[in-house]
């Protein structure tokens, strides 16, 4: 194929590829990537990456193998890219008042960096077929690898793993308990005056062993009681310590005990935060289909 | 370096405590409460009770 008929496909591929870092970009309740200037970064490197993707498949079909270097250069730039932006969040994190937690970051860079592979991908894809076919299978191929993109991006949720209900929080002497599980002890009369009005107490039940072992990944507690802390407000200032979000496993079953401070205490949107809480990459375990003699 | 620190130590019996932490001695349990709230804003930690005569204030990390 000459150099005026491959102009083509590589513009397209370039478009499917930034289009699909579009499908793939989402600011919504949780405000990442940051409005305006995080958009942007994330749209110019899908951008950058849908280029290098498109530029590859000319090159290598006129045989000039050197040219899959610089994919893997891309792939180092998207490296240093994730670290910078685990670096970012963690810096920010520490202005919360109920962190993300390290494992939630960790995903979000993640995602980062994996998407950019995935537009990289769909160029790469989309450009081979326009090129050795003909424009239109190269459309038809990119409009699937979209779905297939935007497939990709949905996980699973609390909702999917465990199932939800509201724990009394009980107070006796010094110490607060969500139904039968201890959560902490509280030395300040004021202080348990103020956990007795506002807090909410929540009982997370696994569904099954991986549940369970999921469940009890400290990441995957932080990112609840930070989600429903990030929706429904948290009744927390820097100098009141004990008025702290905490999960408390119950050792003899898995099942874990919440204690939130909600700004609107309303019971059923914050079972319904909770259900949508994502389940994290990293607290993903499968304890069931390791082999246990 | 420790994780977790006792800052201070309330009680209304002062001859059962000893170590490094300040202890604050206070003669009723309401004066205990009123010495453990101020010192709780003042330092950002957390009280805990040991037993109704006993506070400590301790410094979480994490």
């Amino acid at each position: 194929m000459d150099k005026d008929l491959i102009i083509l496909p590589v513009i397209l591929g370039i478009l499917f590829g930034t289009i699909a870092r579009l499908f793939m970009l989402r600011t919504d309740y949780r405000q990442y990537p940051t409005y305006p200037h995080g958009r942007i970064i994330h749209i110019a490197l899908g951008f950058i990456a849908a280029f290098i993707g498109s530029a590859a498949v000319p090159a290598v079909m006129a045989k000039d193998w050197s040219a899959v270097t610089f994919l893997g250069l891309a792939a180092q730039q998207f490296r240093d890219v994730r670290n910078m932006e685990r670096n970012t969040l963690q810096e920010l994190d520490k202005m919360e008042l109920v962190p993300r937690g390290a494992a939630y970051i960790e995903g979000s860079a993640r995602a980062f960096e994996g998407r950019n592979y995935l537009v990289m991908f769909t160029s790469i894809i989309t450009t081979l077929v326009s090129a050795l076919a003909n424009i239109w299978w190269g459309i038809a191929v990119g409009i699937l690898l979209l779905f297939l993109d935007k497939i990709n991006m949905s996980g699973k949720t609390i909702s999917h793993i465990a199932d939800i209900e509201e724990g009394r929080v009980r107070i006796e002497g010094s110490g607060i308990y969500v139904d039968n599980i201890f959560i902490m002890n509280v030395g300040l009369k004021a202080d348990r005056k103020v956990i007795e009005e506002r807090a909410v107490g929540i009982i997370v039940r696994p569904k099954n062993a991986n549940a369970n072992v999921t469940l009890a990944n400290l990441g995957q507690r932080q990112a609840m009681l930070h989600d429903v802390s990030n929706i429904l407000g948290v009744y927390r200032d820097t100098g009141e310590p004990m008025l702290v979000p905490l999960s408390k496993r119950n050792l003899n079953d898995g099942s874990l005990g919440l204690l939130l401070f909600p700004q609107e205490r309303e019971i059923n949107q914050v079972i319904a935060v909770l259900k949508q809480v994502p389940v994290l990459e990293s607290a993903v375990r499968l304890p069931s289909e390791a082999y246990r003699g | 370096m420790l994780e977790e620190r006792i800052l201070a130590v309330i009680t209304t019996t002062k001859e059962r405590i000893g170590g490094g932490a300040p202890i604050f001695i206070c003669d009723t349990e309401e004066e205990m409460h009123e010495v453990a709230f101020q010192l709780e804003r003042c330092l950002d930690s957390s009280v805990h009770e040991i037993s109704p005569t006993l506070l400590i204030v301790v410094k979480h990390h994490g």
